[in-house]
């Protein structure tokens, strides 16, 4: 399928997806519906850098909070425009600020990305383990920075107080629902770019054998960097209307660690492979875990997921859409 | 806060205390990822679970937590064994140990984490002891028993294990298992039995840190994660597998910890393993004493 005519299709199932919503659900519906949908931004950005290099990044919750919280400071910061620029900087800022979710999710994108930049420049040159234990720290790390900042809350968390309604869509959650969905086009659309192009390609070399990829000319560094920039800006932009959504954001959700788990497990339970694989994990585990929270406890659905997780790495290396493969192909021997 | 010597001395004395202790919290990574190469980021989960085992028998019976450790040893390293053997027949021997035996050990962490919580919620635990409490003293330096108890059964132990190391046949191998499994097998010793012992080991010390830990502060599930950062810091600092490097780095990492929270505020020293990890990595990445 051409790239155009996949973006399309794709467009098509979100309007049909959406609309299914708006004329037979209610509001929980978007909101269980945006957290799903988010989960398939994360778990499709960890893979770009997991499933396609191999290496594995344990920051996610990390690069997820640095989306929320640059929104909540630009948001901050528009809020307290007059004190902040006084003079002739008075008028500029006043056009920019406040600034509209869709520029926040861009900005978040740009952190994350530069944060990613940074740690992928001064661990990536090593042996792959160390960018996984720097990812693991990093989480804490920025935690306690956002801990300490007291502009945007400090431990006590802040307040963003979305208006309730927005023009053409009606409440703001179907607001939030309709732009996580636009993200999820654009991140399952990057992923299937990159399984096609000489990116995916290069990506594959190093994933299979990284020795053998520099001695051939790949430059891996540059290679790796380019994917944990991409996979981290996505995961920050997941992460920028998350604010918005809650309407308030204290350190400890912003960096919960299900993100960080729930981003690893969904794509090792779907399948690394491919674009494909994410995009199942998140849709079974979060609608999964959407029911269990209703019904068991949201305790009780982090074990399943941690449990899952284990049992399929162990059982099903290649995930679901692994042991689809062997099915089929079974199938087609006699 | 007011800059005076005293509280210098006092800060640097409570962080060398602190710094024995993060050296018995690091023996085990020293050994399964230092000289294992088994990224085993479920090792601050087994510490815990040590801590909830002291703090179950010495509240129910009263027993010393260290000494309640010390018994709970044979367990963690049976334990330790069968998550190696577990380990190494779906990953090592389909050498898939980068990116699914990472994901297994995550897992692995988050699953005992979360029993936990279901089992004791997010009360924080502590332990009764005689040392709880009491402070020795020396002119204006301070020695809280707390600190001191844990710290000097730290190093005996951090001593012993060096001690057998470097004297036993099976401490050598270990040591070697790494750098030349085929000249172990030459020497009629199988690389996966000197890996599950040592592995049995590496978890066993997790039983005595977590004992240490539940004296020196109150437990709660989520405490675990403080310690990656700390105990990975450490260990590359130290430089991989380096027993005596170990120790050194962990000396260090308590002082400048303790020296940041005494004159910059508590709430800043999780991020001072995390800069020495990033400044250890792109400086010196072989680490103190690494070969």
């Amino acid at each position: 399928m051409r790239t155009p005519v996949f973006i399309l299709c794709e467009v098509a199932v979100g309007a049909a997806l959406y609309l299914l919503f708006r004329h037979y659900g209610n509001d929980y519906v978007f909101f269980a519906g945006y957290t799903v949908l988010q989960y398939i931004v994360l778990a499709t950005a960890w893979n770009i850098l997991g499933g396609y290099c191999g290496y594995v990044n344990f920051g996610s919750a990390g690069f997820f909070a640095i989306g929320a919280y640059s929104s909540v400071f630009l948001h901050t910061v528009g809020q307290n425009v007059d004190d902040i620029a006084t003079g002739f900087l008075a008028g500029p800022m006043h056009v920019i600020f406040p600034m509209p979710v869709p520029v926040l999710i861009v900005f978040g994108g740009v952190f994350a990305g530069l944060v990613g930049l940074g740690t992928g420049y001064l661990t990536l040159r090593l042996r792959g383990v160390f960018f996984a234990i720097a990812t693991l720290a990093l989480a804490v790390v920025l935690q306690t920075l956002v801990v300490n900042w007291s502009f945007v809350g400090g431990s006590r968390g802040a307040y963003v107080i979305p208006p309730n309604t927005v023009p053409v869509f009606g409440p703001y959650i179907q607001y939030l629902f309709v732009l996580m969905l636009i993200l999820v086009i654009v991140s399952l659309t990057t992923a299937r770019l990159i399984e096609r192009s000489r990116l995916g390609y290069g990506f594959a070399t190093i994933r299979d054998d990284e020795l053998a990829a520099e001695a051939s000319g790949v430059p891996t560094l540059k290679l790796k960097l380019i994917a944990t920039v991409l996979s981290g800006a996505l995961m920050g932009m997941a992460g920028a209307p998350f604010p918005y959504y809650l309407g308030y954001v204290e350190p400890s959700s912003a960096f919960d660690l299900s993100y960080a788990v729930n981003s690893i497990a969904m794509p090792m339970i779907g399948g690394t492979t491919s674009w494909v694989g994410p995009m199942i994990g998140a849709i079974l585990l979060g609608t999964l875990q959407q029911l269990a929270t209703v019904t068991i406890s949201s305790v009780g659905n982090l074990l399943i997921v941690g449990l899952l997780l284990i049992g399929f790495v162990i059982v099903a290396p290649n995930g679901i859409v692994g042991l689809w493969q062997n099915w089929t192909r079974k199938r087609s021997k006699p | 806060m007011e800059f005076s010597f005293a509280l210098l001395t006092n800060a640097i004395v409570a962080g060398l205390l602190l710094g024995g202790f993060y050296a018995a919290v690091t023996a085990g990574i020293s050994i399964s990822f230092g000289m294992l190469d088994i990224v085993n980021i479920a090792h601050p989960a087994f510490i815990i679970v040590g801590s909830y085992i002291a703090y179950i028998v010495n509240i129910e019976l009263g027993v010393d937590p260290i000494l309640v450790s010390v018994v709970m040893l044979p367990a963690f390293y049976a334990l330790g064994a069968i998550v190696y053997q577990v380990y190494y027949l779906s990953f090592e021997k389909r050498g898939q140990e980068s990116l699914r035996g990472l994901a297994f050990f995550f897992g692995l962490l988050f699953v005992t984490e979360v029993l936990l919580l279901i089992a004791f919620g997010v009360d924080y635990r502590s332990v009764n002891a005689v040392y709880i409490g009491p402070s020795l003293r020396l002119g204006s330096i301070e020695f809280p028993l707390r600190l001191l108890v844990p710290c000097l059964a730290a190093l005996a132990m951090f001593a012993a294990l060096q001690l057998f190391l470097s004297r036993s046949f099976i401490g050598r191998a270990v040591m070697a298992v790494s750098q030349d499994p085929l000249a172990l097998r030459l020497m009629a010793v199988d690389p996966t039995r000197i890996k599950r012992i040592a592995f049995g080991i590496s978890i066993a010390t997790a039983s005595m840190a977590g004992a240490f830990l539940i004296i020196i502060q109150p437990v709660i599930p989520s405490v675990g994660r403080d310690y990656i950062g700390r105990i990975f810091a450490i260990c590359v600092l130290g430089g991989l597998g380096s027993l005596p490097g170990t120790l050194i780095a962990a000396l260090l990492l308590g002082v400048i910890e303790s020296l940041t929270s005494t004159f910059y505020g508590p709430s800043w020293a999780p991020a001072v393993s995390f800069g020495i990890l990033l400044l250890t990595l792109a400086v010196r990445p072989s680490g103190l004493l690494g070969r």
